[in-house]
């Protein structure tokens, strides 16, 4: 009951704070694609993997006062921050989640910028096609981001960082 | 090359009750509807549950996939005549149309919270794998498949196409809330869709919408809006949907305990293994599920046995609003659920909003995903919740909820003595 709604609150409460909806649900699709049990179905969209059920989730943690939710106003868009709250520890004392061991992790996920994960994540949505096929496919889905193949190689040795990382820590 | 000119002798017509009339003029559309796994969806409803609640609701995804097809044949019609719109894309985007819910399963949603399976998978498998459909859609050219399939996984790289099919505001959305509107019996989901698709235009990226039919748009957000709340996500089908995933999870369980059933699910092994192929996959469909819940009564473990009966009989959970700040009550009403010998992991549910398949019109902040955009005198895009206080109004507001689910005839069976009866009562206010 609710557990799924408990591990979004736990990440938050390692991460401290993920500033922006976008870089949140990349993060969460990137632990998924890490193996790490987040249920949210993803499907792709404009921007990369996207999940309604994670969006209404958080919505539901910030009604239910677990979540945090800050909108700010950042060069004429809106941008919002996510914290969890005090409130939100007695809530986690009834489950059994440890998302503390993956803290690395997430922190690593989190030093990025919502750009890059985006990138990230939609390499990783495309992993079960070869790593030219993949770079031909990024370059026509995110023709108006304009990643250049340094970024995608960037990226790639991301992944494999933090594949390693999660290695490490699970 | 050679079928993409090719057309029927003679147009094909369907009669249809939100459409008046689908017409087919091409070969490919025609045979593609022939195929086993396009008349597949006859058998497959396209609200699941809602028949418990809204007993016209036995419609089927066959009849709103050609409702789709249609709604994306009448918008070419509009779109060709607009410099952004290449004809050459026109067959292609009638195929995505036609066939971007093949993948669906029976009840598909239940299935693919307790089988961790995704239609979108199924999809793909059934249009670039060896089926019928792959066959006629290879007749026009080897990569059709993978054209095809790419749009309907909003991966192709012209987005006008994917956006026509998949967006805040495309084919599949307005022909559901139609379909669905008529089929349930209410009134409160329509809206005037032959203006609507007479004021879109074709952009580079996507679908845009005149700003003379901002009203228009209005209409079909608040159709959104009421069919979310009173239809998708209705308590009472929400409630049959809880029993549905429970049967699932109870049959899983057994089976994996190696439970003698008396009526052996062989159709579902392959799910209950986490091995299904695409042909198993062909092989369900909601005759064959409803077949098992019908003889499922007879078995004798007391919780399938049961909750198969419900289902099959209309004997839904009741509910109580539930907030999730106080887990104290829901620990409390655990315990005194054993206490009672009912099982609270099949008796006691919370279902939450998020659990729902169905979104809300969201503006796309922070590019979350792709907005409605209007089209200004001066060409400029305007995001419609900016332009539109009744949008507004609706949009970025509470839309959250959570109940809990009980079985109040079987508490209320439990001897009147019983001090955990008392408990469940007085926890639950019955």
């Amino acid at each position: 009951m609710l557990e799924d709604h408990a591990k979004i609150v736990s990440l938050l409460e390692q991460a401290g704070e993920v500033v922006g909806r976008k870089k949140l649900q990349k993060i969460i699709y990137i632990l998924k694609k890490c193996d790490i049990p987040f249920q949210e179905k993803y499907h792709f969209h404009f921007f990369g993997p996207y999940s309604e059920e994670l969006s209404l989730r958080i919505e539901e943690l910030c009604n239910l006062g677990f979540v945090n939710e800050v909108k700010e106003t950042k060069g004429g868009y809106y941008q919002y921050r996510y914290t969890s709250t005090e409130t939100s520890k007695e809530f986690l004392s009834h489950f059994d989640i440890h998302m503390e061991t993956i803290e690395p992790l997430i922190q690593e996920l989190n030093n990025q910028n919502s750009k890059f994960l985006e990138l990230v994540s939609t390499i990783l949505y495309f992993d079960d096609l070869s790593h030219e096929e993949i770079i031909e496919k990024v370059q026509v889905v995110k023709k108006k981001q304009n990643y250049s193949l340094d970024d995608i190689e960037e990226a790639f040795s991301f992944i494999t960082s933090i594949k390693r990382l999660n290695t490490k820590v699970s | 090359m050679a079928q993409r000119m090719t057309k029927l002798s003679e147009e094909k017509v369907f009669k249809d009750p939100v459409h008046r009339y689908i017409h087919v003029r091409d070969r490919l559309i025609w045979e593609l509807i022939g195929t086993s796994e396009f008349q597949r969806l006859r058998r497959i409803k396209q609200l699941g549950t809602s028949y418990l609640t809204f007993h016209g609701a036995e419609h089927s995804r066959f009849g709103h996939s050609l409702g789709v097809y249609e709604i994306t044949r009448k918008l070419i019609n509009v779109f060709e005549k607009e410099p952004e719109w290449d004809p050459n894309d026109r067959l292609l985007c009638l195929c995505a149309a036609l066939l971007h819910d093949i993948g669906h399963g029976p009840f598909s949603h239940s299935f693919e919270k307790v089988f961790q399976t995704d239609h979108e998978h199924f999809t793909r498998e059934m249009i670039l794998g060896q089926t019928e459909i792959n066959a006629v859609l290879r007749k026009i050219s080897d990569d059709f498949p993978r054209k095809v399939s790419d749009v309907i996984g909003k991966t192709y790289e012209n987005k006008l196409v994917v956006s026509m099919i998949s967006s805040q505001i495309d084919a599949d959305r307005m022909d559901y809330l139609l379909r669905d509107a008529y089929y349930t019996g209410v009134s409160y989901g329509n809206f005037d869709l032959e203006r609507l698709w007479r004021v879109m235009r074709p952009r580079e990226d996507q679908v845009v919408i005149k700003k003379s039919g901002m009203h228009a748009v209005e209409d079909y957000i608040m159709s959104r809006y009421q069919m979310y709340w009173q239809i998708y996500f209705h308590p009472v089908t929400r409630s049959a949907e809880v029993i549905l995933t429970k049967i699932l999870h109870r049959a899983k369980t057994l089976y994996h305990n190696g439970f003698k059933f008396k009526y052996v699910p062989t159709q579902l092994m392959s799910l209950f293994d986490g091995q299904v192929t695409v042909e198993d996959y062909l092989k369900l469909d909601e005759a064959l599920i409803l077949y098992y819940f019908q003889v499922w009564q007879e078995e004798e473990d007391q919780i399938l046995k049961d909750l198969c009966y419900r289902f099959m009989n209309r004997k839904l959970f009741k509910y109580i609003e539930f907030t999730p700040m106080d887990l104290s009550l829901y620990d409390e009403l655990r315990e005194t659920f054993l206490d009672a010998g009912l099982d609270p992991d099949y008796y006691l549910v919370v279902d939450s909003s998020s659990d729902c398949p169905y979104d809300l019109y969201r503006p796309g902040e922070e590019e979350e995903k792709l907005p409605i955009y209007l089209v200004m005198p001066d060409s400029q895009l305007r995001e419609l919740s900016r332009e539109s206080d009744v949008v507004d109004s609706i949009t970025g507001k509470k839309r959250t909820d959570h109940k809990l689910y009980y079985p109040l005839d079987a508490i209320m069976a439990l001897p009147s003595h019983s001090k955990a009866k008392k408990k469940l009562r007085s926890l639950l206010s019955i």
